[in-house]
């Protein structure tokens, strides 16, 4: 039994080796180009106009609305892995969700306190529970810390996967909510202006450098999720060699 | 600028947490990647990084079967 486990993952490794190849081809041309892109977004947010009414605090959404994305791409991203791993048993998938869940803890966190530092000098508070989105982006945050918990309290990495995969899509539920609970209810947070079934009602002086910033952070987000996925990858070759070596080693004892 | 304090702040967070998700995977990686070498010098290797049956062991550690 341990023996043909043994047999299963070392064949599985093939897919990843492909893939640390394919990581290293794409990695320095997805950084350039996120660099590239995050020089033009800068400059761009800061030279454009301030809005007439929220002033230069409309400057902070050019960083908000992209981890807001992100907080929100990402989380799809471990589902769509989450069904990889239930479904094909595909080991990049394991991988995958496991690499993804502190990336979008992070956004998720620059998300809230970007959120924060607009609201307090335009709706006059930090925070607000009675929110919907707030909270819902906020029980977000909770859930990506969770599965790196999660990630952490099983040894096994293949059932770790499975159980993270479970949990991921049970949460997925919270993903509609976030989009749609400025539609569904009555919040402080207004309501969407770039994603609209009619088109963007944003004005094109700032949707020009949002789109810009958006697009550097996804990039962003892909170059550091190929860069974590290929560190979990190694960090599963050096435990697989570490219990083998163990192996030979007793075996040799016990000779 | 007016509100320069909230606008600054929100990239300064942004930039340091880009920097420090940088860092960790720069580490992470260097820090994994010398413990294959590690693994490597003491004579392990991958199935399929070792080296052909008749080939002598260029590492000169033992070769584990």
């Amino acid at each position: 039994m341990t023996e043909s486990l043994a047999i299963t993952k070392l064949s599985d490794l093939a897919n990843p080796t492909r893939f640390m190849a394919l990581v290293a081809r794409l990695v320095p041309w997805l950084a350039a180009i996120t660099a590239l892109l995050f020089a033009v977004g800068l400059y761009m947010s800061f030279t454009t106009e301030g809005d007439y009414q929220q002033g230069d605090t409309v400057r902070i959404m050019y960083v908000h609305v992209p981890a807001a994305w992100l907080a929100m791409m990402c989380y799809t991203i471990m589902a769509l892995s989450a069904i990889g791993t239930l479904v094909w048993r595909h080991p990049l998938a394991d991988v995958s969700h496991k690499a993804a869940a502190p990336l979008g803890a992070a956004f998720t966190l620059l998300a809230l306190i970007t959120g924060s530092l607009w609201g307090k000098p335009m709706w006059g508070t930090w925070w607000t529970w009675g929110d919907a989105r707030l909270t819902s982006v906020f029980i977000l945050f909770l859930m990506y810390l969770g599965l790196i918990a999660l990630n952490r309290a099983i040894d096994d990495p293949s059932r770790a996967a499975r159980v993270a995969a479970v949990l991921i899509l049970v949460g997925f539920v919270n993903i509609p909510i976030i989009k749609f609970s400025v539609e569904w209810w009555n919040t402080l947070h207004q309501k969407s202006s770039v994603l609209r079934l009619d088109g963007p009602t944003i004005d094109p002086e700032f949707l020009r450098p949002l789109l810009v910033m958006a697009l550097a952070f996804t990039l962003l987000f892909f170059t550091l999720h190929l860069l974590a996925m290929r560190n979990e990858i190694l960090r599963r070759r050096v435990s697989a060699q570490r219990r083998m070596s163990a192996r030979i080693a007793s075996r040799g004892d016990a000779a | 600028m007016k509100y320069a304090f909230y606008v600054f702040t929100s990239y300064g967070v942004a930039g340091v947490m880009t920097l420090c998700l940088i860092a960790w995977v720069w580490l992470d990686g260097r820090a994994r990647r010398q413990e294959l070498a590690e693994l490597e010098a003491s004579g392990f290797r991958r199935r399929s990084s070792r080296p052909a049956p008749e080939t002598p062991d260029d590492m000169g550690g033992e070769t584990k079967a």
